[in-house]
């Protein structure tokens, strides 16, 4: 049986960053950290990803695109919050504009707290997003054969 | 044989009719009569030439009388021509016209030519017959229903529409004429009537751009015209006969390059193509049956009758130049436009240039690929001109941008439209069959710059063709639905040309075996097959299975379930795929354009550089054969 | 039957030798950049991975047309093992490509357009040139079945090297390699999100993979001619340079930076006029 876990590729979205967190998740790429061992690839598309990764919370323009970008990925997949604005809304919290976490709009699998972000802690929840990846595909082959 | 006056006498006497028949509908149902006539005579005449053995027929060695009438004719062609001058105030067509036709009559009544056939029937008449009959038909047929919509449309244009389909009918019988002709003479006076129907259709709505291009074709066919009568007055005078296939015996290089002047001319090659893009002002039938399936094939028809004489000397080095060039600037001047119908005038060009090249290599390797690619550029060009004018009428423009997504909204036009493009260019198609052949003839007769110019041409045939099916083919909701007004006789030829096409690309071995052949042994006497039958089948069944890949993928493809999502438009798009969140949160419409490359390969910045270019190759030319003449 | 045993070998084994090469050349790009890279079956797994995962699409003939892509690619490449015309090869080749084009185009999508449209200034940019190396091994050998080919005494690039060179050249660009990945990139950075295969997923994708991964043996089958005589040992040799050959498109995709399609088109042109051009020239006048 091939795991999701073998391959995954990951979406990174910024839904109000202030770009440290940003910059953090591709430092994971650099030559240093080199996520790509693990069979990581960045890609920039939903239909391709199975890891959303996003960073900063959610204020009222970029709610509709999380959703939207959430909804164009295909079962099974997996949210990571990065940053500890895209966990709670951070500092930010009671700011007008911002919603708060990720968590207020769709659901996330694992959080990474950090401001910014360690590229450590980026790829150990990266890591941790892949276990839930596989068991919710063995779900969605169980149910699959249910059906 | 009796049967040869009926085929050129039924469309000539419809087209004595036309102009009284003032009523839609009855005009409408004679236009059907007609054109089904024409095909029965054609196939009676077929018929009756294969249960005779098909050994070439030469007919009518004295034709006194009807020389006379052709006289008349010419002088009757020349006034039109000086009045239609001189009422716009024109003077270029008038002095080449006066020239020429005095040129002619002073040959016949000073020069005494020894009696001979003046027709002849072979196989190469034969096919021409059927593209004209079945194609002209059917274009006919078409025009019924066209004329309606385009009068719908064009609501500023007087309704001609009497003249035009005397025009039509007249211009069919003139065809025949042309094609069945064997003395020069002959051939001369039907190539004259067809330049003048042309002008006369480019002339059809009579705004001053129709008049100007009309003219500027009038022009342009009349100096063919003239290196036609040169020609003969040549050959006349020189040898003592007007022969067609003498000239391929005896005739020497002069009347050779004369002819070729005429044929380039007619199949508007550079630098005289831009009569044929000019021409596109004119109602579609007329741009699908003179300017695409017939007229410019008669020029093309002359040069592939005479180009066993074009190898290995001057003049075919000349044509087969000229051909080359023309195949890739009008394929790259294509690229930069939007107009369906100039793409299609553009690729028409490039087509021929093709073809023409590989008449003027000679050789019959090259020669079975020109009628090869003559019969294809034929039907799917036909093709594509109706279902550009059927959406027209129905869009009411026809800018390939327009046709976005055509496939929703007028899906059987798409389909009509896809298949002609796709015949033109793709694989399972036999244009490609033909390029091999050619792009192999080209590299046996070591014809260097050939090769080159076949090799970037089809590069870009194939982008500008590729662009224009993808926008097709793109899936997107219409912003309004339109409805299809297009008539019922309009589908029936446009439906007959895409079943044809689709045949040819089936029986592909069959043409060649039955059709092509034969004619290249005509031509050039006895001789080997150019491709084996085993390598034609295995081709042909490659081709098919690649035409019914994606037919079994579609049943495929259909049992897999799936969940639709919207496109990917960075997470802003609007619900339906045709609108996004613009910065101001406002809805914004989605707009996808093709590219055209204008600031490369524009016809302003390669029009003129090519015309001159081509211009010098066949002055020098012409310099160092009268040169060698005199 | 030789020619029976080459074309099931093609079918059956170039899925997994271009997933190989592929994660070859992901672990060698890797090396260049300092970096350990992904596993040697990188590609095999996320193969797997996309065939397990749920069926989304943007339109329902995006699968058909992927589909053909794939089985005309596979006609091409049985063809070309098989010994057959290689002109008639390179012609289906770009038959199938115009369905890869056509599947980026069903949709309206701004990106996958867009990839489409370089996807078919591409194809301009590299047509002239395969089909003047078509035309070489035609000149050079005197026939354009590769069945004949493969049987001369002496190899086919001793004829024409030049054709070789223009071809490497151009082939970047059928690789999918920097500079020339403008329509879409294996890599994982792409200027316009994923070009071409923007609205491919899952499935759909996978099956554009493997139809690479055919096109890029293919490709490798065409290379292999330039070297192949009728010794036993010009297999071989033929082998390790089409070795090195992939090695130097990697070095190159490694050290270039991507260009803008002006750039793309114009140097195709040229090198396939010089190298390719001079080259016929040359065989014209000589044999």
């Amino acid at each position: 049986m091939s795991k999701v876990s073998k391959s995954p590729w990951l979406l990174h979205y910024d839904a109000s960053s202030c770009n440290g967190c940003d910059i953090e998740v591709l430092d994971c790429l650099t030559p240093k950290y080199d996520i790509e061992r693990f069979g990581i690839i960045n890609t920039g598309d939903p239909f391709q990803a199975d890891i959303l990764l996003i960073t900063g919370g959610v204020n009222s323009q970029t709610e509709s695109v999380v959703k939207q970008i959430y909804s164009q990925m295909p079962e099974p997949k997996v949210v990571v919050a990065v940053g500890i604005c895209a966990c709670t809304g951070g500092v930010f919290k009671e700011c007008y504009n911002i919603k708060g976490g990720i968590d207020t709009v769709i659901p996330v699998d694992v959080y990474v707290p950090g401001c910014a972000a360690r590229p450590e802690s980026i790829i150990d929840g990266v890591v941790k997003a892949l276990q839930i990846l596989d068991e919710k595909q063995t779900a969605l082959r169980q149910n699959g054969g249910d059906s | 044989m009796w049967i040869i006056p009926f085929l050129i006498g039924i469309p000539v006497l419809l087209a004595v009719i036309f102009p009284f028949m003032k009523n839609e509908k009855s005009r409408g149902y004679l236009v059907y009569a007609g054109a089904g006539i024409v095909m029965l005579t054609t196939v009676l005449f077929i018929v009756s030439w294969i249960t005779s053995g098909t050994l070439p027929w030469t007919l009518y060695t004295s034709t006194e009388f009807v020389d006379h009438l052709m006289v008349a004719g010419d002088i009757f062609l020349m006034c039109l021509i000086v009045y239609m001058g001189i009422k716009y105030g024109r003077l270029l067509p008038i002095v080449l016209s006066v020239a020429q036709t005095i040129l002619m009559l002073y040959t016949e009544f000073t020069t005494e030519v020894k009696e001979a056939p003046h027709m002849m029937v072979d196989w190469f008449t034969i096919l021409m017959c059927i593209i004209i009959a079945f194609i002209g038909g059917f274009i006919c047929i078409y025009t019924v229903g066209y004329m309606k919509g385009y009068h719908a449309h064009h609501r500023d244009v007087q309704d001609r529409q009497p003249f035009f389909f005397s025009m039509l009918f007249l211009f069919l019988g003139a065809m025949f004429g042309l094609v069945l002709s064997q003395s020069l003479i002959w051939m001369y006076f039907f190539w004259e009537i067809t330049s003048v129907i042309s002008f006369l259709m480019i002339g059809y709505t009579r705004s001053d751009e129709a008049v100007n291009n009309s003219f500027c074709a009038l022009w342009m066919n009349l100096l063919g015209g003239c290196g036609f009568a040169v020609a003969i007055a040549w050959m006349a005078n020189v040898d003592g006969t007007v022969q067609l296939l003498d000239v391929l015996n005896v005739g020497g290089e002069f009347p050779l390059i004369c002819l070729a002047l005429a044929g380039l001319t007619k199949s508007a090659q550079l630098p005289f193509s831009t009569w044929l893009l000019g021409a596109m002002v004119a109602p579609t039938p007329s741009s699908a049956l003179l300017h695409s399936a017939t007229m410019v094939k008669a020029g093309v028809y002359l040069l592939i009758r005479i180009s066993p004489a074009f190898e290995g000397n001057l003049t075919g080095i000349i044509v087969s130049s000229i051909g080359g060039f023309t195949f890739i600037a009008a394929s790259m001047m294509a690229i930069a436009q939007n107009d369906g119908k100039k793409v299609l005038a553009f690729s028409t060009i490039s087509n021929l240039g093709l073809i023409v090249g590989c008449a003027g290599i000679g050789v019959e390797e090259t020669v079975w690929a020109a009628v090869f690619l003559m019969i294809f550029h034929s039907v799917s060009k036909s093709m594509l001109f109706q279902s550009v004018g059927a959406t027209e009428n129905t869009l009411g423009s026809r800018d390939i941008e327009d046709m976005h997504g055509l496939i929703i909204r007028v899906p059987k036009l798409a389909y009509i439209m896809g298949i002609g493009i796709a015949g033109m260019y793709l694989a399972p198609f036999g244009m490609l069959i033909s390029k091999w052949v050619a792009l192999k003839a080209f590299v046996d007769s070591g014809n260097f710059v050939l090769v080159l110019f076949i090799a970037y041409g089809s590069a870009t045939t194939m982008f500008y063709w590729t662009k224009w099916l993808a926008k097709l083919l793109c899936y997107h909701i219409p912003r309004e639905t339109v409805k299809d007004v297009t008539r019922k006789d309009e589908y029936v030829s446009m439906f007959f040309h895409a079943a044809v096409m689709l045949l040819l690309c089936l029986f592909l071995p069959l043409v060649a075996i039955w059709v092509v052949n034969p004619i290249v042994r005509e031509l050039f006497g006895n001789s080997t097959d150019v491709l084996s039958m085993s390598v034609l089948t295995t081709m042909a069944i490659m081709l098919v299975s690649i035409f019914i890949v994606p037919v079994v993928m579609f049943f495929i493809s259909r049992r897999s379930h799936r969940e639709l999502v919207p496109i990917y438009m960075n997470g802003i798009n609007e619900g339906d795929n045709r609108y996004f969140t613009n910065s101001y949160g406002g809805k914004e419409h989605l707009y996808l354009s093709n590219w055209y490359l204008r600031f490369e390969f524009g016809r302003r910045h390669l029009r003129i550089p090519s015309i001159i270019l081509a211009s010098a190759v066949l002055i020098v030319g012409f310099c160092i054969v009268i040169g060698g003449a005199i | 039957m030789m020619n029976v045993v080459f074309v099931i070998a093609y079918l059956v084994l170039a899925p997994f030798i271009g997933g190989l090469l592929d994660g070859v050349d992901r672990i060698i790009s890797a090396r260049m950049q300092r970096r350990k890279g992904p596993g040697l079956l990188q590609p095999f797994y996320d193969l797997g991975k996309l065939f397990s995962k749920e069926m989304i699409a943007v339109n329902n003939v995006q699968l058909l047309l992927n589909l053909s892509y794939l089985v005309i690619l596979m006609i091409a490449g049985s063809m070309l093992f098989a010994g057959a015309d290689l002109l008639m090869v390179l012609f289906i080749l770009s038959t199938a490509d115009m369905f890869l084009i056509m599947a980026a185009s069903s949709d309206s999508s701004p990106y996958a357009n867009m990839g489409a449209s370089r996807e078919m200034l591409q194809m301009m940019a590299y047509e002239p040139l395969t089909l003047l190396v078509a035309v070489g091994f035609y000149l050079t050998t005197g026939s354009f079945h590769v069945g004949d080919i493969i049987r001369e005494p002496v190899s086919a690039v001793a004829w024409m090297p030049g054709l070789l060179v223009g071809f490497m050249f151009t082939t970047a660009i059928k690789f999918r390699k920097s500079p020339f990945d403008l329509s879409t990139s294996h890599h994982a950075h792409q200027e316009m999100v994923k070009g071409i295969t923007t609205e491919m997923s899952g499935t759909t994708l996978a099956i554009m993979n493997i139809a690479e991964y055919y096109e890029m043996v293919l490709l490798f089958g065409i290379f292999f001619l330039f070297f192949v005589n009728s010794t036993w040992w010009s297999w071989i040799v033929a082998f390790v340079i089409c070795g090195v050959i992939f090695f130097l498109e990697t070095l190159w995709d490694n050290v270039s930076a991507r260009v803008k399609w002006k750039t793309l088109l114009y140097s195709c042109w040229s090198v396939t006029l010089v190298a390719g051009g001079v080259n016929i020239l040359i065989l014209m006048l000589v044999k």
